[in-house]
């Protein structure tokens, strides 16, 4: 066992048993913040896919904007002085065979994981990633580039539209 | 053993599996949003993983970070629609939100 080995399944575990609590805790502050282990997580992961620039953005863009975001919406739609924290799930049926078809869906991927033959080459060894990115942004991606900054526009102008209290 | 791309991809898998557990079981709108958030985080696995062991070096990276921004997108414009059904409804349980099937 190599400490890369080691590090792997030290923030896999991290990952799974967290993402976990954030699908089967009934408290939605404990998802919530249970929900910020598993990106700091996944950030490990870029880290050891040799992806810094974006384990930065993760951490910047998920745990910085989305997840306070999340909380921002769970503390303005329960109240907070009741009980109505607890989140409801749907049906026992329901719920067996959601559990039953994610379970089955996983053991497909992993059979077609582990079965398949990848063309695995290895990859350049990078000095950083940050050059290669903003070169390729502003070469063979410009058009996705451009795309994406009039999405972030029309999201923020939606956003502010939708949420906005009505004048009665 | 080393760690290769198939470790990746099942680890993906697995955090691809509990999202969408957690997308069809759960009645509160924000907790399907949180298992929106780790659906993608595990297609964003899937997309370095690839870019280290599949020769897509720098492609790979960008397809993710194109993926971090609709991310941020979604859930801006989510939470805006959240919070406006908890103005008129006052709770957020989506199966309960059922004015235009009358």
């Amino acid at each position: 066992m190599d400490l890369v080995t080691i590090i792997f399944y030290i923030f896999a575990a991290v990952i799974v048993i967290s993402a976990a609590v954030v699908v089967f805790s009934k408290n939605i502050m404990y998802s919530a913040f249970s929900l910020l282990f598993t990106f700091f997580g996944v950030a490990a992961v870029y880290v050891l896919l040799n992806a810094d620039f974006l384990a930065l953005t993760q951490i910047l863009i998920y745990i910085g904007g989305i997840l306070v975001l999340i909380i921002f919406g769970v503390m303005l739609t329960t109240k907070i002085t009741g009980v109505d924290i607890k989140t409801g799930i749907t049906g026992k049926f329901q719920v067996g065979l959601t559990a039953f078809l994610a379970a089955v869906f996983f053991i497909v991927l992993a059979i077609m994981y582990s079965k398949v033959q990848w063309n695995v080459k290895s990859a350049k060894p990078l000095q950083d990633t940050i050059t290669p990115i903003g070169h390729s942004l502003l070469t063979d991606y410009i058009l996705a580039f451009e795309a994406a900054s009039v999405v972030l526009l029309i999201a923020i102008i939606g956003a502010v539209m939708i949420a906005r209290r009505k004048k009665s | 053993m080393n760690i290769g791309l198939t470790h990746f991809l099942i680890l993906g898998a697995i955090v691809f599996c509990l999202g969408l557990y957690g997308i069809i079981t759960r009645k509160n709108a924000i907790m399907v949003l949180m298992g929106l958030e780790l659906v993608l985080n595990s297609a964003n696995i899937n997309f370095v993983a690839f870019a280290k062991y599949g020769g897509m070096n720098i492609d790979g990276q960008v397809a993710a970070i194109f993926v971090i921004l609709l991310a941020a997108c979604e859930a801006a414009v989510a939470l805006a629609i959240i919070l406006n059904i908890y103005q008129n409804y006052k709770h957020v349980n989506v199966d309960e939100i059922d004015k235009m099937k009358e």
